[in-house]
């Protein structure tokens, strides 16, 4: 079908943001280079074009930084809470000052869409640590008993998807509650982190309290290994999360991980189903598909699943792929080229295996890594693009004929973090909601996020909630 | 011009004190005023009075008026989300920081105390703001929740504002006791009318400029001054007010007060000493609270094209 409209081009301007040529790891306050004098490059996603030289922090990097988290955390913890949650609010603050300048960066370092960094990711985060500074003095009132005492030092892990939102579900909590963390962001998107660490210098944020620690796995894995770390907090994917749990075995560190998904998104027959396309569109293709709690499998009732599938092809037709920077693009780039091929080999065996595969007319960039909106059919519960998690634009279109089959679906997973309910009918959506195994459930909703909700999974999705009054625990010594 | 170049002090310019309502700031629809002197203040009694203004000598129609306005505003203001709530109410916190010696004299003229103890109050005052800022998205969390009856439903309390609250601010601490009544009241989505302290009313009445220009809608908050007693009496029976918080009564006041409330029912919460400057619990937040239940069945599990 052709595109109903052509629109002009109407790119966000770069101007707002100034990325320098090098940036240091950020310990005790201060920017730094590494110990072993190591770097490494990160690349806008759309165009691959260099965008700066990061520090790539080593074993020893991380011990500075853990011991520079020890001994601020003595005067942090002992603050009135109140006086923490004036930095937080200040932190806040500066946030919702300067999120046009980090939604452009972040776009320009992941590759989503500057509509989704600009409306979705820094009004949440600026929320989020909104939401907890308000926490910081209020602790006694959060069912934990009177006074309850923070860990220490946190070691935090975050992955690319949403670079700088993962850093406020980590960090927001961890410092509210008297803690104080060393943060290492994805290999892939260390610029909003960076930038962050310049957030808490204006906030006049105590030397030491944060310390951010770009680099890739390794770095990682000593900063979870290290002996002097009390608390672990992780988002990435379940064969990560293995490996950290086995990682503080015996070990006293207090863990928390928000894994992979692969969520259903369940539409019955009654649900309005413009509607639902909206969800369906929403729950897949939004970052690019690129997100934990996705609604990658689509699980339709089978008496409405050729009107369904129609309107969705129909509305994915209208989708527009292109610069990330541009305010009408709807589906920006892959972050890397790693993930593009990772997708493209899981597309590869979807097909090899017998699904039906569907792609709107859709031309990709020549330079960047893109991935068109995907859909796949006759897919059976035995199909890997129904088991994996793609992490991609990659759809898998499953039927079911009642609602127990529907749940049982849904929960054929080692996974177990989010789904999704279409239905006009309220008391099937809490029945079926009831008989789900995950830890989000959206009814004719998708994709909803605020700070005072509590999100993580069931089984291999990860432990611990992150959000609301929940989120606070993983962060106290109870 | 004069060839003598002596200098005289410069003569200064006089804020005029009006009431604040509906967003407005108008003069008492009576025309009259009251003299406010340092002597008026209870630390200054015996002393030499110093005037410091005339302020507004509210009338029961400029009580009515603001009753009116707090009503009107209310769809609105317990309407907007916890979070917009939040950020107005830390707005406040920014807006008094940066007028804080002006609140620091007034505090000083009107409750007798030096620089330092003033700014101590104001300070607390600003900290008081941001305190229950962060109180407008967790009381729900702390107060309500999933109910585990014993049926097939879905069952969830949640608090509501009970609607327009008089609020009878403390006669003595006449800016740290005022915000710290005020503000528990319109963070959960109430809207107030506020009677100042009688003697001391000139800090509550420049607070109306703060909330004026923090994004507070207007009629969220209502300021009077003027006879407390005067005003008191057509608030807590006025029909179209929910609630009254006592504060600022004696105890004979307070039971008058109290009896009238009795014929609509108003929730009230009674006069009890208050050391304001410690951290508040949530009681004057959850004096202002309904609690809504909602029942939905969750149907079964059952055979096919079963129930749910």
């Amino acid at each position: 079908m052709a595109s109903a409209f052509v629109y002009a081009p109407a790119p966000e301007s770069r101007a707002i943001v100034d990325i320098a040529p090098s940036y240091g790891l950020f310990i005790d306050g201060e920017f730094t280079e590494a110990a072993d004098g190591k770097v490494f490059k990160t690349v806008s996603p759309s165009s691959e074009e260099v965008l700066s030289e990061i520090a790539q922090a080593g074993s020893e990097d991380v011990d500075r930084a853990v011991r520079a988290a020890r001994k601020a955390f003595g005067t942090w913890s002992a603050l009135p809470g109140s006086e923490r949650a004036k930095y937080l609010f200040r932190i806040a603050r500066i946030i919702q000052e300067r999120s046009r300048e980090l939604a452009v960066l972040e776009t320009l370092d992941n590759g989503k869409p500057i509509k989704e960094t600009r409306d979705a990711d820094l009004p949440l985060v600026a929320a989020h640590f909104f939401y907890y500074a308000g926490w910081a003095d209020k602790l006694d009132h959060a069912g934990f008993g009177a006074n309850p005492r923070p860990l220490g030092v946190a070691g935090q892990v975050i992955p690319w998807n949403f670079p700088l939102l993962m850093l406020a579900w980590k960090i927001a909590p961890a410092l509210a509650t008297g803690n104080t963390v060393v943060l290492k962001p994805a290999e892939t998107t260390p610029l909003s982190a960076l930038f962050f660490a310049d957030i808490c210098r204006q906030a006049g944020l105590p030397r030491g309290v944060v310390n951010i620690l770009p680099g890739y796995g390794d770095t990682g894995a000593a900063l979870v290994a290290h002996p002097d770390v009390n608390k672990v907090a992780f988002t990435g994917s379940t064969a990560v999360g293995k490996e950290i749990a086995r990682a503080v075995a015996g070990s006293h560190k207090k863990v928390t991980l928000e894994l992979g998904g692969k969520g259903a998104n369940i539409v019955f027959d009654d649900a309005p189903i413009d509607q639902a396309v909206e969800g369906i569109v929403n729950g897949i293709f939004f970052n690019q598909g690129q997100v934990c709690c996705a609604g990658s499998r689509l699980l339709v009732q089978e008496s409405v699943q050729d009107e369904l599938l129609d309107s969705l092809k129909r509305r994915l037709s209208t989708l527009r792929l292109g610069d990330p920077l541009d305010k009408n693009t709807d589906i920006g780039a892959i972050n890397s080229a790693e993930q593009l091929s990772r997708i493209t080999s899981l597309v590869a065996q979807g097909e090899a295996e017998g699904a039906e595969r569907w792609s709107p007319a859709c031309e990709l960039p020549e330079s960047g890594y893109w991935f068109a909106p995907t859909l796949f059919t006759n897919v059976t519960q035995a199909h890997t693009v129904a088991r994996d998690e793609i992490f991609g634009p990659v759809l898998s279109v499953l039927t079911f004929r009642t609602p127990d089959e529907a749940v049982a679906k849904a929960n054929n997973t080692p996974y177990g973090l989010s789904a999704g309910i279409w239905t006009e009918k309220g008391s099937r959506i809490l029945a079926v909601a009831n008989k789900l195994r995950a830890g989000v459930v959206w009814s004719n909703t998708f994709n909803k996020f605020d700070p005072t909700s509590p999100f993580g999974g069931y089984k291999e999705s990860g432990f611990g909630r992150e959000g609301g009054r929940h989120g606070l625990e993983g962060y106290l010594d109870v | 011009m004069s060839e003598k170049t002596e200098k005289t002090e410069r003569l200064s310019v006089f804020k005029t004190y009006k009431l604040y309502i509906g967003g407005k700031f108008p003069r008492s629809e009576s025309g009259r005023v009251y003299e406010v002197t340092t002597a008026t203040s209870a630390a200054d009694a015996a002393g030499k009075g110093k005037w410091l203004a005339n302020a507004p000598l509210s009338s029961r129609k400029d009580a009515r008026d603001a009753v009116v306005a707090a009503r009107k505003a209310f769809g609105g203001w317990s309407g907007a989300t916890a979070y917009n709530r939040g950020q107005i109410l830390y707005r406040i916190a920014e807006m008094l920081e940066g007028r804080r010696e002006q609140f620091v004299r007034e505090v000083a003229d009107a409750e007798g105390l030096s620089k330092s103890k003033a700014a101590a109050q104001v300070d607390a005052a600003i900290d008081r703001w941001v305190w229950y800022a962060g109180w407008t998205d967790k009381i729900a969390q702390v107060v309500g929740g999933g109910n585990p009856v014993a049926g097939p439903f879905f069952n969830l309390s949640s608090p509501e504002p009970t609607g327009v609250v008089a609020v009878l601010a403390p006669q003595e601490s006449s800016f740290l006791g005022l915000v710290s009544v005020v503000a528990p009241v319109i963070a959960t989505g109430n809207t107030a009318v506020v009677i100042a302290s009688e003697k001391s009313p000139l800090p509550a009445l420049s607070l109306g400029e703060v909330l004026a220009t923090s994004d507070l809608p207007g009629g969220v908050v209502n300021i009077l001054s003027g006879r407390t007693a005067e005003i008191a009496a057509p608030l807590a029976a006025h029909q179209d007010v929910n609630a009254i918080d006592l504060a600022g009564a004696d105890d004979v006041l307070a039971k008058e007060l109290e009896i009238a409330a009795a014929d609509n029912l108003k929730r009230v919460l009674r006069p009890q000493p208050v050391d304001y400057a410690t951290t508040p619990g949530t009681e004057r937040m959850t004096a202002f609270l309904e609690t809504k239940t909602v029942w939905h069945p969750t149907g079964s599990l059952g055979a096919s094209g079963s129930s749910y």
